[in-house]
């Protein structure tokens, strides 16, 4: 099994989201996260002094896949995430050792 | 003069004042939290642009004596209305001697608290994408081409919709009509938000719009029975209509919202509320009985059912000004057409009662012409503006610039700063 993490630009969930659905991925996790790589931020002013923000606001997505399943779903994140600009974000997949369904006790492929 | 009447219209203008920072809760809490300040800001400029300009000009515009149609420059920057001594030009009987019992001064302070709240009426079909530098310059253009004419025809003596007969107690057509098609025009020209509709917008703080709401009831006391311009009956009847019109609305809309959607909303009752203050404006001080109930009822009624046109039709008037300014603003200018009572105000005389009180359609004809001129006229112009704006310096913000949200991309600021992950450094 495979963990796959993307960080995109918050405009472009609701794109992965609906590419993911159309893979049939199960189920999918996203948090508010900020951060930077090479896109600057923005800079703020409050009576006339000057501040620069360096986090951009960003949106992680996690996803639980089977290994055979893996490459597809990133490849369909990084398509369907691309807006060919500075900032489109990162996507990568890191090995997950053993995965249980908390309701059913169920583990493994069987909790995906 | 009379002291009680001036102490009033005095509270009354103050009143109004307070009304637009309401409109801007009220506008402010259903936008994005990215884009709140921004929304915030058009209306909060508008009592720095309007008072200004007001002061130089729009005043004089709007209520000199410049025939039918505009005023002239006779009041440019409020020159011969000193003190008390002096007298609003048309305000004045055959013998030249004031009717207004209030200095000028304070008729002047009034109607630029109106001059003020009209324009950022509009602002709720713009938000989220139109530029601070576009709105600004469109703020002021509308004033002097768009509202100051209105207000003449409507509330100068010597207006031609005033001297036909029409009737409007606080400004159904000057305010609402006006600023309503304005929104439509403009929202029109700007195009629509991006992702709209497929994407949820939904409000980030109702609480805020609620706070909204209640500040700009409170407010609306001031615009309707301050417009009675003394403490009088008149301004007893108008108080309390107000009041009855906004409560019978609130449970218009969510009968309808609970009927058609299965749940009344706390949007729906601030949105109900409005719709309801919006109607009684043209009919405050010129119906009683339960007629303020009715008129309240089916605005509240008929402003939620119009809230689903823009779906329709495809145009993203974003908070519904249109489905409750214009429409709101409609139903009640012909409402008084049907309500108008002699027994209340004797400006309506005996052949211009409403059609349901003496049964003569005289003034309901009169009112469909002052809703169709405001239409035409405001609607036509709005959108000339807005599109020779768009030609020349731009109306909308860059793609990315809405993206971000134009509280950073227009004002360099955030509304809420929450955590520890801000990494500000100061530049120099």
């Amino acid at each position: 099994m495979k963990l796959i993490t993307a960080i995109i630009k918050p405009f472009k969930l609701d794109d992965v989201k609906e590419v993911l659905r159309g893979l049939a991925v199960q189920g999918m996790t996203v948090s508010e996260a900020q951060g930077f790589g090479r896109q600057r931020g923005h800079t703020e002013v409050y009576r006339g002094t000057e501040y620069t923000v360096d986090f951009v606001p960003k949106v992680r997505v996690e996803v639980l896949v089977d290994d055979s399943d893996a490459q597809r779903v990133a490849d369909a994140i990084v398509s369907s995430a691309r807006t060919d600009k500075i900032g489109d974000g990162k996507v990568w997949v890191t090995p997950v050792e053993n995965v249980t369904r908390i309701r059913t006790g169920e583990m493994g492929r069987d909790a995906l | 003069m009379d002291s009680g009447n001036t102490a009033w219209v005095l509270a009354s203008t103050a009143l109004v004042l307070l009304m637009t920072p309401g409109l801007a809760f009220f506008y402010g809490g259903m936008v994005r939290g990215k884009n709140v300040l921004a929304m915030l800001m058009q209306n909060f400029f508008s009592m720095g642009m309007v008072s200004v300009l007001w002061a130089l000009i729009a005043c004089s515009l709007a209520f000199g004596d410049g025939g039918k149609f505009i005023g002239d420059l006779s009041l440019v920057g409020l020159k011969d209305l000193a003190g008390a001594k002096d007298v609003m030009p048309g305000f004045v009987d055959d013998a030249g001697a004031s009717l207004l019992t209030i200095p000028p001064l304070v008729f002047v302070a009034f109607q630029l608290m109106f001059a003020i709240i009209t324009p950022a009426l509009i602002t709720g079909a713009i938000a989220d994408r139109m530029k601070f530098r576009a709105w600004a310059v469109f703020l002021g253009a509308w004033l002097l081409l768009v509202y100051a004419p209105v207000a003449h025809w409507v509330f100068s003596p010597f207006g031609w919709l005033f001297n036909l007969g029409a009737l409007d107690f606080a400004g159904g057509t000057v305010v609402h009509i006006n600023a309503g098609i304005a929104a439509l025009a403009v929202c029109l020209v700007l195009g629509k938000r991006r992702g709209w509709p497929g994407e949820a917008m939904s409000p980030h703080s109702l609480p805020l719009t609620l706070l909204g709401t209640g500040i700009l009831w409170f407010g609306w006391f001031g615009f309707n029975a301050g417009s009675a311009l003394a403490a009088d009956g008149i301004a007893a009847q108008a108080f309390l209509n107000t009041n009855n019109a906004a409560a019978a609305a609130m449970l218009g809309w969510l009968l309808v919202e609970r009927l058609k959607g299965g749940h009344a909303t706390t949007l729906g009752a601030a949105s109900g509320a409005v719709a309801g203050l919006v109607a009684i404006t043209p009919c405050a001080g010129f119906v009683g009985g339960v007629a303020p109930l009715i008129i309240g009822f089916l605005a509240g009624a008929v402003c939620f059912l119009a809230i689903q046109l823009k779906y329709k039709f495809g145009y993203d008037d974003s908070l519904d000004v249109v489905g409750v300014h214009l429409v709101g603003g409609i139903i009640g200018s012909l409402l008084l057409g049907l309500f108008a009572d002699e027994s209340v105000n004797a400006v309506v005389t005996s052949d211009t009662q409403g059609l349901l009180v003496g049964g003569d359609a005289t003034l309901l004809g009169y009112q469909a012409v002052a809703v169709f001129a405001t239409i035409a006229w405001s609607g036509i112009i709005s959108f000339i503006l807005a599109k020779v704006i768009s030609a020349t310096i731009g109306l909308r913000c860059d793609e990315d610039e809405e993206i971000q949200g134009l509280d950073t991309s227009q004002h360099a600021e955030t509304a809420y700063s929450f955590g520890e992950l801000g990494s500000m450094g100061r530049i120099g």
